[in-house]
Order: structure tokens, then C-alpha cells, then sequence
């Protein structure tokens, strides 16, 4: 094992790193706050990295087709954007899921609807989990709470992006995105060379060289059948990533009475929320979902079953929006509330707990 | 040599021997030919990667047995842009109808080109939107009857048809465009000309190479196939003149 490399970095600028090390081959984006420095970093890295193409794009759109191209030719691809932005490239990402093409994907969310503000908000939430564009398809989801995750996160993306054929997105908000923390940075990955990278990707649009069979990237499936079917498969392959894949923090749950639900910057506010609480006497905990889709249902599940268990509370940047899919899990059988702000207003340890008060 | 007759004229290998499903008379088919001929006699249909489009075009992918991508709608150009630059020593090129590059796609198009991307684009303009049903393109002449433009183009309503190997042809980063006509046994062989000539030059790396195809569209158009080609000898050539726009290795050769 080498030395550990520790930096003191902001975490768009130690996202843009882990990306580099973590073996990304391409990166297709456009500016937006608050999240250009991604871009902005890569570029400056840029003569470090000849074999990686940094490309700024004429609109989102482009580049997420520029990475459904590249992706599709077996690179390692990224783009990253903010919420007007990510919208911009929803139909694209549609396509890429269709057509199984390996991306990593960035939403450094500000608040809307609309052009909105540049302040950092949770309001993509839906956008991101439930699809997002047209058709029945998942994009797996990370939700970094920190500079550490911003990179552990983006390493994690690129492989499950390989491991499942899927697009795989960091949903971050503007304030992880401009924070600076100490971070760990990752080693590089190993260099792979266009023979490794078709020995991998047995399936990509590379030249159909020595003789095999010519390959297909496509979305277009326009037999009913074979659509059907097509479906099918996606919803078998989501079915095994929702097995496989999720990943939560429990913070003092074992006795908790009630259930805190944060994830991203709202999860670091709630930990100090359960601290507090737990001071004064109240049984509380945090389910810090990691993974937004695949959702932690299982154990929310196992939560509403427990009989101390006496409310979910679901803290958001946003009207509400992941409180929704907690209540379908819970299904009744506990209260489910939410409180959120928005507009880049972030709430303080003091309101939630106010909250919380407020409804038992 | 096959039973005493001697083999003068065969579909090209990478052309795949399967019923096209492009209407009688329509030059897609002819396009999709020839491109496949150039591809056989460079040898290069291990190193090529196409990119279809939306549109009828779309499964171009089902007769051309190479490695291909299906694009979004005008997204191709992008597309191509993440391939070729992926892998820069492959021959890549789109193949697109005139709503996909010139309406929907014109911001993929014109920056692709100004990139000087090393791809090339073929542009197939039938002055129509063929897959859907006939309505207006952007090419769509002055005065023509479409699904959507019923009692003639009205220009001052909905502007003027684009002329793009022109637009294209300003751009520093385009090496090569011309525009070309099926219309003809002649022009079908002059068109394979260039189209081994735009492969050369990607070859090369000098920058983008970009075919116009005046096309046509006896569905679309509503007449038979011969008359759809004197539709295109006397209205579409008079708007959409034939001829070299650029090149780049005019002077070198
Ligand atoms: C985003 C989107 N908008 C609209 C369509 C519908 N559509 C399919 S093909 C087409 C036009 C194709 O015309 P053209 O590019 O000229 O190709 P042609 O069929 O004439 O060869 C349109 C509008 C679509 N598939 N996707
Ligand atoms: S609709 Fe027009 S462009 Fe499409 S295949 Fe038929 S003739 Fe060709
Ligand atoms: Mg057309």
C-alpha cells in the first residue's frame, strides 16, 4: 500500500479528481453553477492526462449525447451539471438506459423550479430516482454527504456504471459541491489501453475487428415484443441492483423512537439533530439513505414493524419529496411527516428539532 | 466466375442481403449502397463505426454489418463526437435526414462542424420529413406542399429552406463539402467519388468532411418514383446547387 494522500480540497474540484483517478476516460460538459469547477479543474489538469478527452459541449444536450457516444465505444464517461442542466439531458439519459451504455453522471443541485437560484437545494430528488426522462427505466443514485463521499462516491459510480450497464448518478447539492474538507484521495486506477478496454467491454462499437460479429448500440426496439421484452430485461437487471446495492448509515436507530430520514447536507444537520436530542432525552435517529435508488426500503420496512417505533420524520431541502417513497414503505402503519426549506435556505439543528417536537 | 458468366456487378459484402424496407425509388437505399461499396474497396469495415439517426434512416444499422449506434433525434453529430474522439484512429460517420441535422440538431451540426471534428457527415436532403408522414422540413422548397405546409411553403411565415452544405462550408473547421444527386447513373458514380474522397480526408485528420445528398421522397412527395426525379432535376438543383463548397486538399493535389 502506498503513502495515503490527503488534501484539503473543495468538493467539485475533489470530485473532478477522483474522476481522473478512478480511470475516467472522457468528460463532456457545459457550465453551470454551482458546478463549473469541475470543468474548470479538469481543463487545468488536462496536460497531465493526454489520453483523457475534456470537452466542453454546446448545451447539455450534446453532451450527454457525446457521452452516450463515448460510453457506447467503451470509454469510462462523465458529465456533470446542475439541475436546469441535468434536465436538459434527461432525454438523453433515457437513451443511454435503454442502450445499456456505462456513464457517471453529476447534478450539483441549486433550487428551482426554473431557472431557480444558484443556492443549493434537494429539489431534483424525484427527477433523479424515479427516472427522470420518458420510459420505465432506474438510474442508480449516490448522495455524498461530505467532501470524502464526493470522491468515494464518484470511484464507486464509474464501477457500478461498468458492473451494470447503467447510468449512475452523484445527486449533490451546491453547498457539498463549494465546501472544502480534508479528503482522502484515492489511488489511480490502472492505465487500461484500447485492447484491455475491448476485452472488457466485449459488447461496445469499438470496430468489429477480427472477425466478430458487428455490435449495436440502440434504444429502438420498435416491434411491441420486443420492446415488452427489452423491459423485461431492464426491470430484471434493476430488480438485481436493488439486491445488491443499497446502501444506508444507521445513527442510533436501535432504540430510536423516532426516525429521522435525511440524505446529502441534511443528513450532517440531522446527526447534529439526534446528538442534541438524544441529550435532552429523546430516543431519536438518523436513516442516512446512501444510495437513493436502490432505496433502503428493507430497512424502513423493518423500522415501521418495530412497536417503539413511533414516527418517521423525512428532512429535505424540498416541499417533500423522498417523504413519499418512505410512506410507501411504511404504508400506514407509522405517521410519516416531512419539513423541508428551500431556496437554498438550509434549516438549523434547533428548527428540526422544534419540528420534531412540534409533532409528538 | 459462376457457370460460364462472368461476375461484373455484386451487392457489397457489408451490405447485408436483406429486403430494405425503404419505399420503391427512394435514394436512401441507393445512398446506403454506396457508402457500402467505398467501405469494401478501402478495407475498412472492421475500423468504421456508424451513427444512424431518427428518422427513415433509422435502421440504416439493419443493413450496414458494421459496428453502429442509433442516435436521438439530431443528436447524431454528438454522438459521432464521443465515438471519434474515443477512438480517433477508427472511420466514423452519421448518416441524417434533413429534420434530424438541419431543425432539431442544427446546434450538434454547425458546432460539430466548427469543432473540425474528424468524422463525416452524410446529409441526406429530401426537402421533407419522410418518416413521419410528409410534413415540412427545413429544406422544404419555397411554395411546396407538405402535410404541414398544405397550401405551399409560405416563406415569410416560416422562413426560408436552409441551404446547408453552404452554411457548413464557412466554417474553418469543415475540410470538405460538397453536394451531391442520386438522380443518375453518372451522378451515382460521382457521388462514390467523394465518398471514398471524404474518407481519405478523415483519414487524414484534416477536420470535418460533410456530403449533402439532394434527395428524394416519393411518399413523402406524394408522386411516383420517375416523378420524383424530375422534381429534383428542376426545382430542388435550382435551390440546392450541386458542387464542391470546400476542400481543403484542392491546392495539394
Ligand atoms: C425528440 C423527437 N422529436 C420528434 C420525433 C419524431 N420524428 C421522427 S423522424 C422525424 C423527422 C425525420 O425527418 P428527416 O430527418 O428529414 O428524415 P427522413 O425521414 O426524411 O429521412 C421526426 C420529427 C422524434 N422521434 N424525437
Ligand atoms: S418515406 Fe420518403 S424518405 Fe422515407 S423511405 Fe419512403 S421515400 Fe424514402
Ligand atoms: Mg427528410
Amino acid at each position: 500500500m502506498s503513502k495515503k494522500e490527503i488534501a484539503f480540497m473543495k468538493g467539485n474540484e475533489a470530485l473532478a479528481e477522483a474522476a481522473l483517478r478512478a480511470g475516467m476516460t472522457g468528460y463532456y460538459g457545459y457550465p453551470i453553477t454551482p458546478q463549473s469547477e469541475i470543468m474548470e479543474y479538469l481543463t487545468r489538469q488536462a496536460p497531465e492526462y493526454p489520453h483523457v478527452t475534456i470537452l466542453q459541449a454546446e448545451s447539455e444536450v450534446a453532451s450527454v449525447n457525446m457521452l452516450y457516444g463515448a460510453g457506447g465505444a467503451g470509454g469510462r464517461v462523465m458529465t456533470s451539471s446542475s439541475s436546469p442542466g441535468y434536465s436538459l439531458m434527461q432525454e438523453g439519459i433515457s437513451y443511454i438506459a435503454c442502450a445499456e451504455i456505462p456513464s457517471v453522471f453529476v447534478n450539483v443541485q441549486r433550487g428551482g423550479p426554473g431557472l431557480g437560484t444558484i443556492q443549493p437545494s434537494q429539489g431534483d430528488y424525484f427527477q433523479a430516482v424515479k427516472g427522470g426522462g420518458h420510459g420505465d427505466y432506474r438510474v442508480i443514485v449516490f448522495a455524498p454527504n461530505s467532501v470524502q463521499e464526493m470522491v468515494d462516491h464518484t470511484v464507486l459510480a464509474f464501477d457500478l456504471a461498468d458492473k451494470w450497464r447503467n447510468p449512475a448518478l452523484i445527486l449533490t447539492d451546491g453547498a457539498i459541491g463549494q465546501m472544502m474538507e480534508k479528503v482522502e484521495l484515492p489511488e489511480h486506477y490502472k492505465f487500461r489501453s484500447a485492447e484491455d478496454m475491448r476485452d472488457e467491454k466485449p459488447w461496445a462499437t469499438n470496430g468489429k475487428k477480427g472477425g466478430r460479429k458487428k455490435n449495436l448500440l440502440t434504444s429502438l426496439n420498435i416491434k411491441s415484443e420486443d420492446m415488452e421484452r427489452k423491459n423485461h430485461e431492464l426491470q430484471a437487471k434493476y430488480g438485481k441492483i436493488c439486491d445488491e446495492e443499497v446502501r444506508y448509515e444507521s445513527y442510533h436507530l436501535d432504540d430510536a423512537e423516532i426516525i429521522i430520514s435525511a440524505y446529502g447536507l441534511s443528513s450532517r444537520i440531522c446527526k447534529k439533530v439526534v446528538d442534541i436530542g438524544r441529550a435532552q432525552g429523546m430516543k431519536v435517529g438518523l436513516l442516512r439513505p446512501i444510495t437513493l435508488w436502490p432505496f433502503p426500503s428493507k430497512k424502513i420496512d423493518e423500522l415501521a414493524k418495530k412497536e417503539n417505533v413511533k414516527l418517521f420524520m423525512s428532512i429535505e431541502m424540498s416541499v417533500g419529496q423522498m417523504d413519499e417513497d418512505i410512506k410507501l414503505v411504511v404504508n400506514g402503519r407509522k405517521p410519516v411527516h416531512h419539513y423541508g426549506r428551500t431556496g437554498g435556505i438550509i434549516f438549523t439543528a434547533e428548527d428540526i428539532l422544534n419540528q420534531i417536537k412540534a409533532k409528538i | 466466375m459462376k457457370d460460364g458468366y462472368e461476375l461484373v456487378y455484386k451487392r457489397p459484402d457489408t451490405l447485408l442481403s436483406k429486403r430494405m424496407h425503404y419505399c420503391p425509388g427512394c435514394f436512401h437505399s441507393t445512398m446506403h449502397k454506396i457508402i457500402m461499396e467505398v467501405v469494401d474497396e478501402m478495407g475498412i469495415a472492421e475500423e468504421t463505426i456508424g451513427v444512424s439517426p431518427v428518422g427513415c434512416s433509422v435502421f440504416a444499422y439493419d443493413y450496414m454489418d458494421i459496428d453502429f449506434q442509433q442516435a436521438a433525434h439530431g443528436r447524431a453529430c454528438a454522438v459521432a463526437t464521443g465515438i471519434k474522439r474515443s477512438l480517433p484512429d477508427k472511420f466514423v460517420f452519421t448518416y441524417q435526414g434533413d429534420g434530424d441535422l438541419a431543425a432539431i440538431g442544427t446546434a450538434e451540426t454547425i458546432h460539430s462542424c466548427n469543432r473540425g471534428e474528424n468524422f463525416t457527415i452524410f446529409f441526406i436532403n429530401n426537402a421533407i420529413y419522410g418518416m413521419t408522414g410528409g410534413q415540412m422540413a427545413p429544406t422544404t422548397l419555397e411554395g411546396q406542399k407538405t402535410s404541414t405546409s398544405p397550401y405551399g411553403r409560405d416563406v415569410k411565415h416560416v422562413g426560408h429552406p436552409l441551404r446547408m452544405a453552404e452554411m457548413v462550408s464557412q466554417l474553418p473547421g469543415v475540410a470538405y463539402c460538397e453536394r451531391l444527386v442520386l438522380n443518375t447513373p453518372a451522378n451515382v458514380r460521382k457521388a462514390k467519388k467523394s465518398i471514398k474522397k471524404a474518407f481519405d480526408i478523415q483519414k487524414q485528420g484534416l477536420g470535418m468532411t460533410f456530403l449533402e445528398v439532394v434527395s428524394n421522397c416519393p411518399s413523402g412527395w406524394k408522386c411516383s418514383p420517375v416523378q420524383s426525379l424530375d422534381f429534383v432535376g428542376e426545382n430542388m438543383l435550382k435551390y440546392y446547387p450541386l458542387g464542391v463548397k470546400k476542400d481543403v486538399t484542392a491546392n495539394s493535389n
